[in-house]
Parts: structure tokens; C-alpha cells; sequence
């Protein structure tokens, strides 16, 4: 069986971000696998285990992005390959879902594609369904467990806005994840160490031969967030029942309820 | 191109999310920004007909509804195939959802179908040169975005209480018109198996009012957890107590429960109550935040509240940073007696 891993590389979630002049930066914070992805990337290497399957891990970026992918390979995954492309700056959602589709079937024939809940830098958790979408598979979204997976049929538990539902579906199909799928593992020393070694490819949209997809979506500003105002108000008092009671007042004065 | 404005409706059960009476309110904000483009609502499902009734008062122009027995249960590709269809053929300037779970994959998949782009989640809208120029937070709100989209229709998801519901005119109504499901049962790759609510109660999404819990909450010593439990079920029982005050805090306010990633991973709470970068990102009108030091990741869920509270013992936390008010002490002592403050000048 072979499954792939779509994976980001974002800037630490600690990081301070800073605009200045329409630009976004973030200072030296270290570049890290996109959060979620780490639990795409469990999902993938627990299904390894299981039905002996081989774990390839995609990331469209820049050539720093191979250090996100090596981290996917020292937890475990078999193949890392970086789709990168001068053409891609400034790719919105529809571009990447595109060329990701266009990178899984170069790849061959694979039963499943995970992917994370979203990416922390631009917050869109629309990819995975897009990509389901170009390659006219199944998206299952919000993943907690797998329950069952065979050659043909995956069932999953998933999370919905009112609770939890029970799902079949046929294969190949995309699964994103969510944070139920279980903890991420730490990448094993030999694993570090292979990683280190390995070569990972790069290819271009030529290499996966498709023309420039389009985007149609552009960010003409990008804006640091107003800065709130606020005083902040200690509420002090002699007793838990004076405090409480200045603050309910104050409170109510503030009409938010 | 139509002068129309198209408005999906995410409902469950007969009941419409509260965010998609929301993308209505921001959907009839366009249509007077297009000079008078007319609006249309879409629901699909079980009951979808009584929803579709219902926006009439929340003053959509014409109401479409699909129910049939391959879309009794929501799935993805079934309710895509409808909206595309009704998108092709109204051709509107601007398909509105809600950020729902639904909303968003539902955006997601027309986007690609429809060979147009989604503004996601999006806290604001202006018209510029006849396109939607739209306000949006990346970084977790660390920083906003201005986007557009290009192509047509412009499909937008709206962030839940970033919007105005509009006010419901009962004089107003009107007979929704059926649409057809499009997918036949063989075509949908997916089946339901079974499903199970969670325990019902206010989500955090739609909530004015949250308190919220952290890893403070475990620490009282002087609950005795009962006999035969080890020191981290004791921890997990002593913070299911605090989080029960909490939530009795939160029922006098009408509000809802969240809690901290550190309260969720020590297994304090369920990971639904999770607000922050890894969790739900709110904006209610009052954050009570307690037990909670403030991190980066859990501000960037909630800094946008507009009255934020902290109790923490810690004068140091940089929770107080954001907060309106706040007091230095122990929750354990000042919830309650808040709660009953609250209680008495609310009259409940
Ligand atoms: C990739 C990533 C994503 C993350 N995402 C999130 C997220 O989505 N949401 C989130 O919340 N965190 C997130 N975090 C974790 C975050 O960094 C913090 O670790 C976490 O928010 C701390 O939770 P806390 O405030 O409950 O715990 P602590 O930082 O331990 O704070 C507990 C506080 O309780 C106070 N306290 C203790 N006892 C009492 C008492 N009796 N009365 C009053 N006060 C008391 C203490 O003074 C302290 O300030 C993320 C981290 C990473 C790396
Ligand atoms: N540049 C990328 N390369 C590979 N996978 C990506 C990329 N961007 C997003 N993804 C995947 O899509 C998921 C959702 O991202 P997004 O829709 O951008 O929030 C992420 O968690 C990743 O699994």
C-alpha cells in the first residue's frame, strides 16, 4: 500500500511576527513542520505499521522546507520529495491543491493522502478538500481514528460541529486529521540519523508536468493587527466576596452582557 | 453574470448554525454594496425546507432548498455537487458560507469545481473596484490580510460573530423552491455509519460568554478526591470539580467552557473546549480566563474578545497584559464568589 503526506513548513508558533512596509517577518524564529502536519504524519506512519505500506512525505516551498521533510523522515516516513518552482510565489490555495494533485500522481498510485487540520501561518484548512477535489477522491476531513483499512475501503471516525460520526468510504481517499489521531512520536536517534543522509528530490512543475496553475486570489496588504488599547484594572478588596462583587459591577458596567 | 448574491446555509437537524443567519446579514451587506443585487439562500438536507422558511424573515430574496434521501445525512461530495449546480446556473457575483466545518469544506470544494478562489474566514468586507476587498487574520491573528479574489463567483466564508445577524421581520415570507440532489447514491463514495452528538450545551464558536480554564484549575489542595484514585486521576478529579465551578459561572452568564491546551493535554477536558492556535479561535463579547498564564499560542484564540478577565495567582501572567480587569488571588475562592455577585445583579 502507499501512502502520502502533504506537510508545511511555517515559521515557529511562538514567533513574533512583525509587518513592516506590507512585508511579514519573523525575526529568528526557527522554521518548524507546520503543527498539525506532525499528527498527519502519526496518522500516516501508524497505518505503516499496520498494513506494511510505504510512507512518502510532499511539501511545496522553498528549499528550507527539505529541513521540515527531514523531520518527517527521521519519525519515520520512507520518502521525502520538495516540489518547488520560482513560478509558485504567491500560489493561493487552488494553485497548491492543483499542483500537490499533480506531485500525488507522478507519485503513483496511492490509497491515501493525509493531510493536517491547517496551516498556522495562513490559517485557510482548505487544502486538503481542494486536493481531494482535483484528483476526484473522497475527502474525509477532521479524522480522529482509523478504524478499519483494507484495499479497497477505509472507515474513520471524525469530528463534526454536533459530535462524532462513523464513515466508510472507497479508496483512494484524502484524510485530514485533527489532534485525536494520537501524539506525534519523536523522531527515533537512527531515524535522525538517515534523515541527515538523505537525498531528497526536487521537483518542478515541469517535472510533474503541468503548466503554471492559476490563482486567483491576492493579498494586496498585509496589515499589523489595530493595537488594543487597554488598561488593564487590578480589582483588589479585603475579601474572595468584596473583589468579586467590585468586579461583577464592573463588569456589568462594560454593557457586554 | 446575474446581479445575485448566493448565501449557503449550514443547518443540522431543522436548526441553522447561528454563523449562517451571520453570512446572511453579511450577504445582504453585499448586495446593497452591488446597488441592489437580490438575494438568494441555499440549505440542503433533512428539514432544509423549514430552514429555507425561515430566511425569508432573515430577509433572503429567494430560498432554495435540496432534501432527499441521499443528502438526509451530511457528505461532503452529495452537498458540493448541489451548490456547484445551483452556482452554475444563478451565476452570482459572491457565493457567502459560514466558517462551519461544513462551510469551509463546502467552500473549498465549489472553489475548485467553480475554477474560482475562496477569501477564508473572513472578518470583514468593502467593495473595491466591484470586487469584495476582504479583511482577514493570518497568524493566528498575529497579523490581517487584505484579499481578493478575481474570479467569479467570489466565494467567501465568514468568521462566526464577525458578522451581524440581521433582525428577524416575521411580516416577511415566502415559498422556497425546490432543487434537485444531483449525485445518485452510487456516485457518493462515502457512507454514514452511525453518529453521536455531543453533550449539547453552548459552542464556543457562537458563544458571548466564555470562561475558560487552565492548568490552574487542578490546583486546589483542599478538595479531597475520593479514596483508591492515584495522584494523576486525583489531579484529573480535582480539576473536573473546578471545571464544574466554571461551568456554573458560565450557566449564570449563558456562556460556554473552554480551557487552556495544558487543561485539555493533562486530560483535565475534553480537546472541543480547546481554545487557542490549536484550538477554537473566539471572539466573544466577555473571556474569563482562569488559571490560564496567558501563552502566545492561547492568546492568539482569544485576543480578540472585547472584555477579557483574569484570575490568576500569579501577578506576573502575562495574561494580565490583555485583560480589562483583573484579579491577583485563587480561582478557587473568587469563582464562586463571582458566580453568586453575578447571580444576585443578574436576577437569576
Ligand atoms: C504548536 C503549539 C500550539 C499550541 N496551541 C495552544 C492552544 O491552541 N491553546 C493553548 O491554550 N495553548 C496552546 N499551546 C500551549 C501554550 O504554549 C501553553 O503551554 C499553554 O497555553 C499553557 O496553559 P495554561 O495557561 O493552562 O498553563 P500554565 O502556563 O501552566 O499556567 C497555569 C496558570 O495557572 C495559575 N494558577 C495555578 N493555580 C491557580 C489557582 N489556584 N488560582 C489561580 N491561578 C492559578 C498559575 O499562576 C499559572 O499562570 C500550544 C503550544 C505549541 C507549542
Ligand atoms: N505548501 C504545502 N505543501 C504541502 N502540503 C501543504 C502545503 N500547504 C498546506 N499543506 C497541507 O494542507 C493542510 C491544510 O493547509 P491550509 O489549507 O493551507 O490551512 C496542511 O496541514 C498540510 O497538510
Amino acid at each position: 500500500m502507499k501512502i502520502i503526506v502533504c506537510i508545511k513548513q511555517v515559521p515557529d508558533s511562538a514567533a513574533r511576527i512583525v509587518v513592516e512596509g506590507g512585508q511579514i517577518s519573523w525575526g529568528d524564529a526557527p522554521a518548524i513542520m507546520n503543527p498539525w502536519d506532525e499528527y498527519a504524519v502519526e496518522a500516516a506512519l501508524v497505518q505503516k505499521d499496520a498494513v506494511d505500506a510505504d510512507v512518502a512525505v510532499i511539501s511545496v516551498g522553498a528549499e528550507s522546507a527539505k529541513e521540515a521533510l527531514k523531520t518527517a523522515l527521521a519519525m519515520g516516513c520512507t520518502e521525502a520529495i520538495l516540489i518547488s518552482d520560482p513560478a509558485l510565489a504567491g500560489a493561493d490555495s487552488q494553485a497548491l491543491a492543483r499542483t500537490l494533485a499533480a506531485a500525488i500522481q507522478k507519485l503513483g498510485p496511492a490509497e491515501l493522502v493525509f493531510f493536517g487540520r491547517q496551516a498556522i501561518d495562513t490559517d485557510l484548512g482548505v487544502t486538503a478538500a481542494q486536493t481531494a477535489r482535483v484528483l476526484g477522491w473522497p475527502a474525509l476531513t477532521l479524522v480522529s481514528k482509523v478504524d478499519s483499512l483494507d484495499g479497497n475501503k477505509i472507515t474513520v471516525e471524525r469530528s463534526t460541529e454536533e459530535g462524532r460520526q462513523v464513515l466508510e468510504s472507497k479508496l483512494p481517499a484524502v484524510v485530514s486529521v485533527g489532534k485525536d489521531i494520537g501524539e506525534p512520536r519523536y523522531p527515533s536517534f537512527m531515524g535522525i540519523r538517515k534523515a541527515a543522509k538523505a537525498v531528497i528530490p526536487t521537483w518542478s512543475l515541469a517535472d510533474l508536468g503541468i503548466e503554471t496553475p492559476k490563482s486567483h486570489i491576492r493579498w494586496p496588504a498585509v496589515m499589523s493587527p489595530p493595537v488594543r488599547d487597554i488598561t488593564t484594572e487590578m480589582i483588589t478588596g479585603n475579601s474572595p466576596q468584596e473583589i468579586a462583587g467590585k468586579l461583577a459591577d464592573k463588569i456589568l458596567a462594560e454593557k457586554v452582557l | 453574470m446575474s446581479n445575485k448574491i448566493l448565501v449557503y446555509i449550514d443547518q443540522y437537524q431543522g436548526t441553522a448554525l447561528p454563523a449562517s443567519w451571520e453570512a446572511l446579514g453579511a450577504g445582504r451587506m453585499l448586495t446593497n454594496l452591488y446597488g441592489g443585487a437580490s438575494l438568494v439562500v441555499l440549505v440542503a438536507g433533512e428539514r432544509s425546507k423549514e430552514v429555507a422558511g425561515q430566511a425569508f424573515q432573515y430577509g433572503a430574496d429567494e430560498a432554495l432548498f435540496a432534501d432527499h434521501a441521499t443528502l438526509a445525512d451530511y457528505r461532503a461530495e452529495a452537498y458540493a455537487a448541489v451548490l456547484v449546480k445551483v452556482a452554475r446556473e444563478l451565476a452570482p457575483l459572491a457565493v457567502l458560507l459560514p466558517t462551519t466545518l461544513r462551510g469551509r469544506e463546502l467552500a473549498a470544494m465549489s472553489a475548485i469545481d467553480l475554477d474560482s478562489g475562496i477569501l477564508a474566514d473572513v472578518t470583514a468586507l468593502e467593495l473595491q473596484d466591484g470586487k469584495v476587498l476582504a479583511t482577514r487574520q493570518i497568524y493566528a491573528g498575529k497579523a490581517l490580510s487584505k484579499v481578493v479574489c478575481d474570479a467569479l463567483p467570489q466565494i467567501i466564508t465568514t468568521r462566526g460573530r464577525a458578522f451581524e445577524k440581521p433582525t428577524v421581520d416575521p411580516a416577511r415570507s415566502g415559498a422556497p423552491t425546490q432543487v434537485p440532489a444531483v449525485l445518485a447514491e452510487a456516485d457518493i463514495p462515502t457512507k454514514i455509519l452511525s453518529h453521536a452528538a455531543a453533550d449539547g450545551g453552548v459552542s464556543l464558536g457562537d458563544a458571548a460568554v466564555i470562561v475558560s480554564g487552565g492548568r490552574g484549575v487542578a490546583n486546589n489542595p483542599n478538595l479531597s478526591p475520593p479514596t483508591g484514585l492515584d495522584d494523576k486521576q486525583a489531579e484529573i478529579w480535582r480539576a473536573q470539580q473546578g471545571f464544574k465551578m466554571l461551568g456554573d459561572l458560565a450557566g449564570v452568564l449563558g456562556g460556554a467552557v473552554g480551557a487552556s491546551r495544558a487543561a485539555v493535554d493533562a486530560g483535565y477536558i475534553p480537546y472541543e473546549h480547546q481554545v487557542g492556535q490549536t484550538g477554537k479561535v473566539v471572539s466573544p463579547n466577555l473571556y474569563i480566563a482562569c488559571g490560564i498564564s496567558g501563552a502566545i499560542q492561547h492568546q492568539a484564540g482569544m485576543r480578540s474578545s472585547k472584555v477579557i478577565v483574569a484570575i490568576n495567582k500569579d501577578p506576573e501572567a502575562p495574561i494580565f497584559k490583555l485583560a480589562r480587569f483583573g484579579v491577583v488571588g485563587d480561582l478557587y475562592t473568587l469563582v464562586p464568589a463571582l458566580t453568586e455577585a453575578l447571580r444576585l445583579r443578574l436576577g437569576k
